[in-house]
């Protein structure tokens, strides 16, 4: 009885605490989706109150299809993001790969190489990437922000998943080599799926910084048409007025492919494809 | 024609000499077991026939052809895992055909191979499941199916039969023997358990520490062990090692006595106080100790002994072993007499 009790006590404490951690995850958004719903006066009236009849709005939503090309930006945002994923998890596994599976002289030396990555801010090197988009013309193109982003997700990238990689049984990817899989098929067709969890831990830990970034694009790629939509709902907020509409309805939007993202990927973290596979 | 010889293979991890100087022949339709303690090198040793891994130096012989070389895929082997190794993401059938595709086989073959397979291991209603949806025993089955579905030269087991429980173990050992009997294929098998290589044997080699100790069929290591190693490697329960002293005064060599060998008999030549009792049913072992050292005795029947008492063991002389202080079989009985 004590058992059965202090175990309904110990679930309660925990949905409670899950509860309370996700109200106050929650609360901004859902400011923010509200407000973006409500005429400008009733907004800084009672910031809290829902939209009704009197205060419903779309005036914000109306101002950023107007004034800036919203789409334009939200598709930059979009190709930036996924051919920055897609190039992490690419590298980052094909390296990965070697690290974890190949023993060849300076292994170690290269893990640490790229691990060490994870420590050094990206940032710092700012205007040498600077120079370095200048000199090779990409300034204001969207491969300037592809190539860095992809650079500052690599180093997680290899880590997380070469350790996954260590633990794909060797016996799996021996009996591939007697069945005549190239390392290319073991790699793509063997290791890649049952990896899948950790590709989408990587994937979700570099997408939500790559999406919400606005240094980079800020720095290298600041022209009307690679802006990304962090970037582009920044000409609403003004030194002296703030169109707060505008700005509460472009983050709104903004909020949807990322959680469509997410969705995509987390689907991927349930786990339980490896067993089976060895004992 | 022999179907696989390795000649003079040495293996080095570093510094570390894990295989010397290794020569066996495995001829064709043969049936051979690699056996040895962990950490022998009989695992590096298969892994360099299939080619998972180099020699450090000599040659691989399989079907008459150099394989230094070649890769494993190439080599007309087969190879089952201790793990099962079974690509999780692919069905049974999927699993048993992807080897075949890869050989770009036409679909007809590859049908049918799978069907004949299936139909040998009672697979069938199986093909369509995921590896995670079968039970240790099928999933080794199904490893055994993919194998068998490449008709290969030369079939490779790597401890195929440690990761099922006793019961499952014994009926898939049958099975494998049933295999070798229908395919008539050289097969290799590696593993540490001295019943399974007795029992499926045509010849077993014993390793110890990267060398090949002993070459010969079941009875003719049980019958005529080279050395202790060997003497008390193989049979179960082990031979017993006792000083010879024991017996004769002065004596220095070590007597090997089979437990199976012994028998109660008043008058006999070994006094042992009983230490313990297992009464199987069908045999009771007894394991009773001389000064400190202990020896096991296998009498066949069921035999009220009690912990304790003292016993008198007779044996037959013919039975005796002899063996010197470095382990070496001493085949003239009086030679190391001092």
């Amino acid at each position: 009885m004590i058992n059965a009790r202090g175990n309904r006590l110990n679930a309660a404490a925990m949905h409670g605490a899950l509860i309370v951690y996700t109200l106050i995850a929650l609360f901004p958004v859902f400011v923010i989706l509200i407000n973006s719903f409500k005429t400008r006066k009733s907004i800084f009236r009672e910031p809290l109150a829902l939209p009704d009849a009197e205060s419903f709005s779309l005036i914000g939503y109306q101002t950023v299809f107007k004034q800036g090309d919203f789409f334009l930006y939200f598709q930059n945002s979009m190709i930036v993001t996924v051919a920055s994923l897609f190039f992490i998890l690419l590298f980052g596994a094909m390296a990965a790969f070697a690290l974890a599976e190949y023993r060849f002289k300076g292994n170690t030396i290269m893990g640490l190489y790229l691990a060490l990555g994870i420590m050094i801010p990206i940032r710092i090197g700012t205007v040498a990437i600077l120079e370095m988009m200048v000199a090779t013309g990409l300034v204001n193109t969207l491969w300037a922000l592809i190539l860095v982003y992809t650079a500052q997700g690599l180093p997680l990238a290899v880590f997380i998943l070469s350790e996954f990689m260590r633990q794909v049984s060797d016996d799996l990817k021996n009996a591939a080599r007697v069945d005549g899989l190239s390392e290319y098929a073991i790699f793509f067709q063997l290791v890649l799926p049952l990896v899948r969890p950790a590709m989408a831990t990587v994937a979700v830990f570099n997408m939500i910084p790559i999406w919400n970034d606005l240094w980079f694009p800020l720095i290298l790629a600041p022209a009307e048409e690679t802006k990304t939509l962090t970037l582009g709902s920044q000409v609403f907020i003004g030194q002296f007025v703030t169109d707060w509409n505008a700005v509460l309805s472009a983050l709104s939007m903004a909020i949807l492919p990322v959680l469509v993202l997410y969705v995509i990927f987390s689907r991927q973290l349930i786990r339980g494809l490896t067993s089976g596979a060895v004992k | 024609m022999t179907a696989m010889s390795l000649s003079n293979v040495n293996k080095s991890f570093g510094d570390v000499k894990v295989l010397r100087d290794i020569n066996i022949d495995v001829e064709e339709g043969e049936f051979v077991v690699f056996v040895g303690p962990s950490g022998c090198g009989k695992s590096t040793l298969l892994r360099i026939i299939a080619g998972l891994e180099d020699a450090t130096s000599g040659d691989v012989h399989i079907a008459g052809t150099q394989v230094n070389d070649t890769p494993p895929s190439k080599r007309g082997i087969a190879m089952v895992f201790q793990s099962y190794a079974l690509y999780p993401h692919l069905n049974v059938r999927k699993n048993m055909s992807l080897a075949l595709k890869q050989e770009r086989q036409s679909k007809d073959v590859i049908e049918a191979r799978i069907a004949k397979a299936s139909a040998m291991l009672n697979l069938d209603d199986y093909l369509d499941r995921y590896p995670s949806e079968l039970s240790g025993g099928q999933r080794q089955r199904v490893a055994i199916g993919r194998a068998i579905v490449r008709e290969p030269k030369l079939f490779l087991f790597d401890e195929p039969l440690s990761n099922l429980d006793a019961a499952l173990r014994a009926n898939t050992r049958l099975e494998i023997a049933n295999l070798h009997d229908a395919l008539k294929t050289s097969m290799i098998y590696v593993t540490h358990d001295q019943t399974e290589a007795m029992t499926l044997a045509d010849r077993i080699v014993v390793l110890r520490d990267g060398r090949v100790e002993q070459i010969g069929t079941p009875m003719e290591l049980y019958n005529n062990p080279v050395n202790r190693f060997v003497a008390g490697f193989l049979g179960s329960p082990a031979m017993n090692f006792i000083p010879a002293g024991f017996l004769n005064d002065g004596d220095t060599r070590t007597l090997g006595l089979r437990p199976e060998a012994l028998q109660i008999s008043d008058g006999g030549a070994l006094h042992g106080t009983v230490q313990h009792v297992e009464q199987l049913g069908g045999d009771t072992n007894v394991i009773a100790r001389i000064k400190d050292v202990q020896f096991s005795a296998r009498l066949f029947g069921q035999h009220a002994i009690e912990q304790g008492q003292t016993i008198q063991f007779g044996f037959n002389p013919d039975q005796l072993f002899y063996f010197d202080n470095a382990g070496a079989r001493l085949y003239d009985e009086t030679s190391a007499r001092e």
